[in-house]
């Protein structure tokens, strides 16, 4: 049984004047002159590659961090590797406003949790500050108090992160039926 | 209580089926084309040993980009497919068949109702006959090949009411480039729509298929048209069996309604960048062109390639123009032959008439458009470098025709009395 409460240090992800960063397309988070690394472990330095302001992510991020990202996060093409690059990174989970629907779909199938929050950059969070997050019940915590209600993850999800990933759920009983 | 969406999803799925859930969805038909298979037979190679397909009945491989394979990558990529489809018992719809999502419909393989995905990100096509189509891809499909299920989020429904009387030279394509204009790049973002109203009833499949076709440049996930008997009968016809469409309940809830007036509508374009770049073809008349393609999954139908030779009939296309055409299928393909609208394309100069399928759309087949050079086509993207470095105005066939034979940008009237 994979965890249902993550906890980690977050990283915010907001503009150079401290706003919500929205629209951030897959290009900015993985520019297409990298598209030819197939291995996943080489993809991590790239991450938010062509993100301004985040260009030093890859050094900065420690495995288990998190990620809390803006509106429509993820827009444009279907790219695996805007999602691998933060698996090669270590990070556990990706929180956000909203998704691109291709873009959400990839970090789902993936294995990796994906929380919907909208309103979550209302409520005061920082980088740096550590949270707790619920996946069954969308409840975030932070200093052991609840701080914002999100969506809690489908069925569908669940089965999928439990798995591990897409693939590996097709070889459970239920994945084959 | 139900949309389209709603009820075909509720048919196909145990979950609660409401916007915003995520459901399991069972498919009824899963295919991958010459682009995008390979990958799909590497990775159920890489993750499962054997039993790859959950139902070889009901999966298949639609050759289109590149048929006959026009480069040796495509050549090895198709032969990949064909050598799995061989060792599971697969079909292929090989490189005479035509355009993947068309052959779907030409030979009943699905009904309105139906659930359907592939690797082509104009696969909510077949919402020109009220089935679920969606493109997604390689491990996506990977998975519904293996298992013969999605998984998928339930979208809101939009409802799109087009109303109005136009006549020629004004057609179906103008009336997609009406509501492209209307609801934008992101007008239909992550929604499924439906649409009606008497100027949708009066579409036929070839127009409905023309204005499926654009519902990805909205941003759309699905867009349904509701069949008529017209569209009811020709599947009855394909698939040999009774058919019933799939409507939306009366009190069905939707996220938004949005009315189109296109009365006295006339012949439109999408104008680069975009294809939501919509203006009247008569602000641009007069444009020097070099080339005009007519085909593809768009207007590569049989009503499209007549709406061409009425124009062109007795006529010839302008000296330094290079008029290509395309038919979408082999069936359409025959059919021009028959009835002899090829022999009217020849001897107005059209220079080629290309192998069945997406042709000079994509970059697998003969058809390019060099640089600096404006082309007339009848597809549906014109974003930059999709079909080479030149600018692409999207317009009707029977536009792209008349444009052809005076060497600049007009519409058919001038052309055909
Ligand atoms: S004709 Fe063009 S848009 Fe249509 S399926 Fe072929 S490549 Fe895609």
């Amino acid at each position: 049984m994979k965890p249902m409460i993550l906890r980690g240090r977050i990283w915010l992800i907001t503009d150079e004047n401290g706003n919500r960063f929205d629209d951030i397309d897959t290009d900015m988070i993985f520019h297409n002159k990298w598209l030819y690394i197939t291995d996943i472990s080489e993809m991590g330095k790239y991450a938010f590659g062509n993100t301004s302001g985040w260009e030093d992510f890859p050094e900065k991020a420690k495995e288990g961090d998190i990620l809390v990202v803006g509106r429509n996060f993820g827009a444009g093409s279907s790219r695996q590797q805007a999602v691998d690059c933060f698996r090669a990174l270590g990070i556990r989970a990706i929180i956000g406003e909203s998704f691109g629907a291709i873009y959400k779909r990839n970090v789902i199938n993936s294995g990796m949790p994906l929380i919907e929050a909208p309103g979550i950059f209302e409520s005061g969070l920082k980088s740096g500050d550590v949270i707790e997050v619920n996946l069954e019940t969308g409840e975030i915590k932070g200093n052991g108090q609840v701080i914002f209600r999100a969506k809690p993850m489908s069925k569908v999800q669940m089965d999928i992160y439990q798995a591990g990933d897409l693939f590996e759920y097709g070889r459970t009983a239920e994945g084959k039926r | 209580m139900s949309t389209i969406v709603e009820r075909i999803f509720a048919e196909h799925s145990k979950g609660r089926v409401e916007p915003g859930e995520i459901i399991w969805l069972d498919l009824d038909v899963r295919t991958a084309r010459d682009f995008g298979g390979p990958n799909v037979v590497k990775h159920l190679k890489e993750h499962y040993e054997g039993d790859y397909l959950e139902n070889p009945e009901k999966t298949y491989f639609t050759f289109d980009l590149s048929v006959p394979a026009k480069t040796i990558k495509y050549a090895i990529n198709q032969q990949i497919c064909r050598r799995f489809a061989k060792e599971t018992g697969m079909k292929v719809f090989d490189v005479d068949a035509g355009i993947g999502t068309h052959v779907l419909l030409e030979k009943g393989i699905v009904r309105p109702g139906s659930t359907a995905v592939g690797t082509d990100s104009h696969y909510n096509i077949l919402g020109a006959i009220g089935a679920f189509g969606q493109g997604m891809g390689d491990k996506d499909i990977a998975f519904a090949f293996k298992t013969g299920r999605t998984w998928f989020e339930v979208p809101e429904t939009m409802k799109i009411n087009v109303e109005g009387d136009y006549k020629w030279p004004a057609t179906a394509r103008d009336l997609t480039f009406a509501v492209m204009g209307e609801l934008g790049s992101s007008g239909m973002l992550g929604k499924a729509a439906e649409y009606y109203g008497d100027a949708i009833d009066r579409l036929s499949l070839d127009g409905r298929v023309t204005l499926a076709s654009q519902t990805t440049e909205m941003g759309g996930i699905i867009a349904f048209i509701p069949p008529n008997k017209e569209v009811l009968s020709f599947v009855e016809e394909r698939t040999g069996e009774p058919v019933k469409g799939v409507y939306a309940d009366k009190d069905a809830q939707y996220s938004e309604e949005i009315d189109i007036d296109v009365n006295g509508l006339e012949p439109l374009m999408g104008t680069p960048p975009k294809p939501t770049n919509v203006k009247p073809v008569s602000e641009l008349e007069g444009m020097e062109i070099d080339s005009v393609f007519i085909g593809s999954c768009t207007n590569g139908r049989y009503e499209d390639m007549l709406a061409a030779a009425k124009v062109l009939k007795g006529n010839r296309v302008k000296e330094g123009v290079n008029l290509r055409i395309t038919p979408a299928t082999k069936e359409v393909w025959l059919r021009v032959i028959k009835e002899g609208l090829v022999d009217t394309f020849i001897d107005a100069g059209a220079v080629v008439l290309t192998n069945p399928g997406c042709g000079g759309c994509a970059e697998g087949m003969p058809g390019l458009v060099g640089e600096n050079e404006v082309e007339l086509s009848t597809t549906n993207r014109n974003y930059p470098g999709k079909q080479g470095p030149g600018k692409i105005y999207l317009v009707s066939p029977a536009v792209g025709a008349a444009s052809a034979i005076k060497g600049y940008l007009t519409t058919p009237e001038e052309v055909v009395k």
